[in-house]
């Protein structure tokens, strides 16, 4: 792959990892006994790595110049990699900490192993880990191939890749040796979330250049969706994690918000990790792999569109729906809920469209596994999104608020909805991308489709009931007005649920190991698709050795 | 509750930004050809893009 890179690009990405080992190293050294002192090695670490490998391979032949008449891959198939390695360290993680809540003791006698702290190496490594690996390496994909246009950089899209896993990892390792910012999905602290927002920067830069240079007059529907998780959650990114740190030699940091006015900003932000990031980003995805795994175009294409417009008008207001009946304004609690119902109609939409396009090939949906991981990635985002918006209506939030119910519902977005059309796209791209006729097993795509499944119902139905057990005992009174039960009795009411939450998950990291072990296989055995052609080449590239003719 | 002379300008701000790009959409025929633009993307035409000259860009193509 370093061998794609032109002698300028090298010496680019040499010097890049130049600055990033020096910056880890003045981390390091100003950050001496502090959690930041250990990222700087970390990054320090990872730097040189960079630099070793790429200095490596700074003699080796220049690529041909035919590369510019094919798309640039590298990026992609490395993102779809570090998606799947991500999938089963954050799903493991997830099934670890769902059996501590069963069984307390399941842990190491040691700060590092407490629930507090692997609980965000769970949450940031399926979202940030699997997600945006998945959404970087679909979406560089995506905008080439409907722009039909190469990117126009071989150095941005691999900053961003490793960029972005470099916060990914400076997160996780942040978070087992105690720091935290507190704040759901916004724990890293301020010099990592600095980071992100270059990152964030160069991508949507790149996206840009992409479209700019495009040879498709029309800028298709799932480039918007894409643009607009890029662009919202950096907005949002910026304005929750503004932070004063105690000093710029230590990782600590205090929000500039405090009180229901942080809590406000955080769930602005929050909510807005799931709508842009989880929903606008992956429906990005749907849009483009459905359409091309079932061979027949989106049912409604105007009605994508509106869809679009719809979701990113509607749902950056929803946010204070996570603060119903808390000290925030009756009216700003109102207003989120209010935009929270009205989603509704933009998000069925795009369930509704997503379905509708499968009219003609339902009996694919049958045959073919990783088409039907996107069906019921579509019907389980429908399902959701209607839960959310239920869930959103205040009475109802008064059963469901800090119950099981809201685990329930995030989970099944998660592993139904944005899990199982990650696994879909994943597996519909990486034989186009490695150029193989096939998955190495098909039987192993049916497997892991069951165990999904499986996996996802069992936890959902679990939380359903554990969540609305929660809701209703601690809302239950006694004849004479006093709670007839304790907290702890709640508790000690959830244990058989948290034993079969974590079987469920169980099932759905078992699926995502066998991903993983059928996509490496795929691109180390499957058989090469052989393109028919009518000129010798020998390019890469699959093209003549002289351009053709106009 | 300071924070929402804060957050609201911001999604407002966003909002714009969203209206002034739906705008633009509009201008440039992105919406002139819905039924292509859906069945193009299905078109196999092998895995290389189209190869113009490089000095051609987007505006040589639109007449």
């Amino acid at each position: 792959m370093i061998a794609q890179l032109t002698k300028s690009e090298r010496h680019s990405g040499i010097f890049l990892s130049l600055v990033i080992s020096i910056a880890g190293f003045l981390l390091a050294i100003v950050g001496r006994g502090d959690p930041l002192g250990f990222h700087g090695w970390m990054i320090l670490a990872v730097g040189a790595a960079f630099l070793v490998a790429l200095a490596r391979q700074l003699d080796a032949p220049e690529p041909t110049e035919d590369r510019n008449a094919s798309y640039y891959d590298d990026p992609t198939k490395v993102g779809i990699i570090l998606a799947l390695c991500w999938a089963v360290v954050g799903m493991g993680m997830g099934v670890w900490i769902a059996s501590m809540l069963a069984w307390p003791d399941l842990r190491f006698d040691a700060a590092w192993s407490s629930f507090g702290r692997l609980r965000p190496i769970h949450t940031s490594g399926v979202i940030f880990g699997f997600g945006g690996n998945a959404l970087i390496a679909t979406s560089f994909h995506v905008m080439q191939r409907t722009s039909r246009a190469r990117m126009p950089s071989q150095i941005s899209p691999w900053f961003v890749l490793f960029g972005f896993n470099l916060f990914c990892i400076v997160a996780a390792s942040g978070y087992l040796i105690g720091v935290t910012q507190s704040k759901e999905y916004a724990e890293p602290e301020w010099y990592a979330d600095l980071w992100l927002v270059l990152v964030l920067v160069v991508y949507f830069i790149l996206y840009l250049r992409t479209l700019a240079r495009r040879n498709e007059p029309h800028i298709y529907v799932a480039n918007w969706y894409y643009m607009a998780f890029i662009l919202v959650v950096a907005v949002l990114h910026i304005v929750n994690n503004s932070a004063v740190p105690v000093s710029f030699f230590g990782a600590k940091s205090y929000s500039a918000f405090s009180g229901v006015q942080d809590a406000m900003t955080q769930w602005w932000y929050g909510h807005n990790a799931v709508a842009f990031f989880l929903t606008s980003g992956f429906l990005g995805m749907l849009y483009y792999f459905l359409p091309k795994r079932a061979e027949r175009p989106i049912y409604s294409y105007r009605l994508s569109i509106l869809s679009f417009w719809g979701i990113t008008f509607f749902y950056i207001w929803a946010g204070s729906h996570h603060l119903h009946y808390t000290a925030l304004p009756h009216w700003v609690q109102t207003l989120g809920m209010t935009f929270s119902i009205m989603l509704l109609v933009p998000s069925w939409a795009s369930a509704g469209n997503a379905l509708m396009t499968l009219n003609g090939a339902w009996h694919k949906v049958r045959s073919d596994a990783t088409l039907r991981f996107m069906m019921v990635a579509a019907v389980f985002y429908g399902l959701s999104t209607f839960e959310g918006s239920f869930m959103a209506i205040r009475p109802v939030n008064a059963l469901s608020h800090y119950t099981d119910w809201t685990v329930g519902h995030v989970h099944a977005g998660a592993m139904g909805w944005v899990a199982l059309i990650s696994f879909g796209s994943i597996y519909a791209l990486a034989p186009v991308l490695w150029r193989r006729k096939n998955i190495y097993s098909w039987k192993a795509v049916e497997w892991h489709f069951w165990l999904a499944l499986s996996g996802t119902v069992v936890y959902v139905f679990a939380m359903w009931n554990s969540g609305i057990i929660q809701g209703l005992m601690w809302r239950t009174y006694t004849e004479s007005g006093t709670l007839q039960y304790s907290f702890i009795d709640s508790l000690v009411a959830m244990h058989p649920y948290y034993i079969a939450r974590t079987f469920g998950g169980f099932l759905f990291l078992l699926g995502a190991i066998i991903a993983l072990w059928n996509i490496v296989m795929t691109i180390r055995h499957s058989p090469k698709l052989e393109p028919e052609l009518d000129y010798p080449t020998s390019s890469e590239a699959q093209e003549p050795a002289v351009p053709a003719a106009e | 509750m300071n924070i929402l002379a804060l957050l609201i300008p911001v999604t407002l701000a966003l909002g714009i930004v969203g209206l002034l790009t739906f705008f633009w959409t509009l201008r440039n025929g992105q919406y002139d050809d819905l039924t292509g633009d859906a069945e193009r993307i299905l078109f196999e035409e092998s895995e290389s893009p189209l190869r113009p000259s490089k000095t051609t860009t987007i505006k040589d193509h639109i007449q």
